[in-house]
């Protein structure tokens, strides 16, 4: 659906023009109707990766393609829906005549116009505001009429730029709902994000860019697969005395919640030792936790490693 | 289709917006204070409300035309709407020949309201309608255009201030082309007549769409001067475009 090859981008700016590379050779592949979360810090060269496919910029080097067509065959945006980061509208325009110009663009008739704006405002929960000024809108609003406007051709490639960044909780499940009735419609999704939580739930595949270049690409569970279980979290009651310090002191902290307390272990020999223990002692295990690295752990590595 | 798309969410763009009724609304008062003005005069009375009224019609003109044009792109590109419209299917050409065909449609709009009032005026004030200055409005609105076309050029390369200063420019100089070719007639080294000939021919001839000082005074202007003239305008206006076009087609937006 997407791919690219050495896809490379360089900009000049200030008065002595520094040279400042946003994309050092990209290479990496979205398939068809799969969810693909491009993830990575600020600057690191997500939102030029989606200019370069939208045609907004050129790249300095490589190529890309997009359904099997190079990026500068403009016919394919005609299958491509795009939502910019933190976009802005025409706000003098209502919410249904921004639609109707959105259809417009595509060569849409009339009729098709109007009932699909119907349509993607009601899916966006926008028809109530239909007549109202884009200028009147909320942030979370602007957002939803950006998702539908990017769906007014029913298109089968969607590329959000970080469709749930300034969201409020309520904001980011709408969002992800939308994400996720696409993907079961057979769309493909392409969005960039810095939100990892989010990213853990919907997405197929991720891939992560740091300055510029691609640091791991794989799904969620492949990108995860090869961490160790960081800590495990052991509630247990009914130790005291003795034991309890031992318990202690083979910790990396405790907290006391009344009879019950939580210790963390740093690795999985240690819980197995304090679990004896705790039996030994004639205590009682209440819950027992592996924690396995996040996603987050993983980026945070990524974004950390030198060069 | 999509250039018509394009050219009427200008339109709507410019006519919701206050600025453009304040510009209105103060050359509709200059229209009327002419009638003023002209009770001041010992006889010529019709001399001193056309002429104000003409001049009028064209100053404000050219501030919208400024203005407003070099908004069009500029806007875009600093609300980063252009993205939405750019992700499109729509060739970039296409999107600037909309957005100026837009503020063409809102000149004549402008031009419209403006001239019925300047007929009005004359019709119950002096009761007489000369032709000819029918013909002075047509090339003014014609000037107009080229200062627009002039704008979007500037608007594709440069900040909207800056843009602004160039175009204004542009219409004093254009202006005073017939001083730089006499000047090139005098001097007597060759690189500077060279330069001075470029620029002449190579700057719009503003002063060409300008027969208001004759329709003031009631000498008559050929019908192949007018024909003439306006030909020449919308050649300049396309070779304007061609070149912003060329520019735009090239840009990053970032």
């Amino acid at each position: 659906m997407i791919r690219t090859e050495g896809l490379k981008m360089e900009f000049h700016v200030g008065f002595f023009r520094k040279r400042v590379v946003a994309l050092k050779g990209l290479t990496m592949e979205v398939k068809r109707g799969e969810v693909f979360g491009f993830l990575g810090p600020n600057g690191a060269g997500k939102t030029t990766t989606l200019k370069i496919l939208m045609g907004l910029v050129y790249p300095t080097g490589g190529a890309a393609w997009l359904m099997g067509r190079p990026i500068s065959d403009s016919s394919v945006k005609r299958n491509i829906g795009f939502l910019p980061e933190q976009p802005y509208f025409y706000d003098y325009l209502t919410a249904a005549e921004f639609m109707d110009l959105s259809g417009r663009l595509f060569g849409m008739r009339r009729k098709e116009r109007e009932a699909r704006a119907e349509e993607l405002l009601d899916m966006v929960g926008l028809s109530g505001a239909k007549n109202l000024q884009l200028r009147k809108f909320s942030k979370g609003m602007q957002q939803r009429i950006g998702i539908a406007q990017a769906l007014i051709n029913d298109p089968e490639l969607v590329v959000l730029d970080e469709p749930m960044s300034g969201l409020d909780p309520v904001g980011r499940k709408q969002v992800r709902d939308i994400i996720l009735g696409l993907k079961d419609k057979g769309k493909t999704i392409f969005f960039s994000t810095h939100i990892l939580p989010d990213v853990e739930v919907i997405c197929d595949r991720v891939g992560i860019l740091v300055r510029g270049e691609l640091r791991a690409m794989g799904t969620v569970d492949e990108l995860l697969s090869g961490t160790k279980v960081k800590s495990v979290e052991m509630t247990f009651a009914g130790v005291s005395g003795e034991n309890l310090s031992s318990l202690e002191r083979m910790a990396s902290g405790t907290v006391t919640r009344g009879s019950e307390t939580t210790a963390t272990f740093g690795d999985q020999e240690a819980a197995r030792a304090a679990k004896r223990l705790v039996f030994e002692s004639g205590g009682e295990i209440i819950s027992l936790i592996p924690h396995k690295s996040s996603l987050e752990d993983l980026f945070m590595e990524e974004v950390g490693k030198r060069k | 289709m999509k250039v018509y798309a394009i050219a009427i969410n200008t339109f709507k763009e410019v006519i919701r917006d206050k600025i453009f009724y304040s510009l209105v609304f103060f050359a509709l008062l200059l229209l009327g204070a002419s009638m003023l003005l002209s009770t001041l005069t010992l006889g010529e009375r019709s001399k001193i409300i056309e002429d104000l009224s003409l001049s009028s019609i064209e100053i404000f003109g050219v501030i919208i035309s400024i203005f407003v044009g070099i908004g069009l792109v500029g806007k875009e590109l600093e609300k980063k709407t252009i993205y939405i419209i750019i992700s499109k299917p729509i060739k970039r050409w296409q999107f600037l020949l909309g957005k100026y065909l837009g503020l063409a449609l809102v000149l004549l709009s402008y031009i419209s309201v403006m001239t019925a009032c300047y007929m009005l005026e004359l019709k119950f004030y002096l009761n007489e309608l000369p032709w000819q200055t029918l013909m002075a409005v047509l090339l003014i609105y014609v000037e107009l255009l080229t200062v627009t076309a002039s704008a979007i050029l500037f608007s594709t390369f440069s900040t909207p201030t800056l843009s602004a200063s160039y175009a204004l420019a542009l219409y004093v100089i254009g202006h005073m082309t017939e001083d730089l070719r006499g000047l090139a007639a005098k001097t007597g080294q060759a690189g500077v007549k060279a330069v001075l000939n470029f620029v002449y021919y190579f700057l719009p001839n503003l002063e060409d769409f300008d027969i208001k000082a004759k329709t003031v005074h009631a000498i008559p202007v050929s019908a192949e001067y007018i024909l003439m003239s306006v030909s020449y305008g919308l050649m300049y206006v396309m070779a304007i475009l061609a070149l912003s076009v060329l520019i735009f087609q090239r840009r990053n937006f970032k």
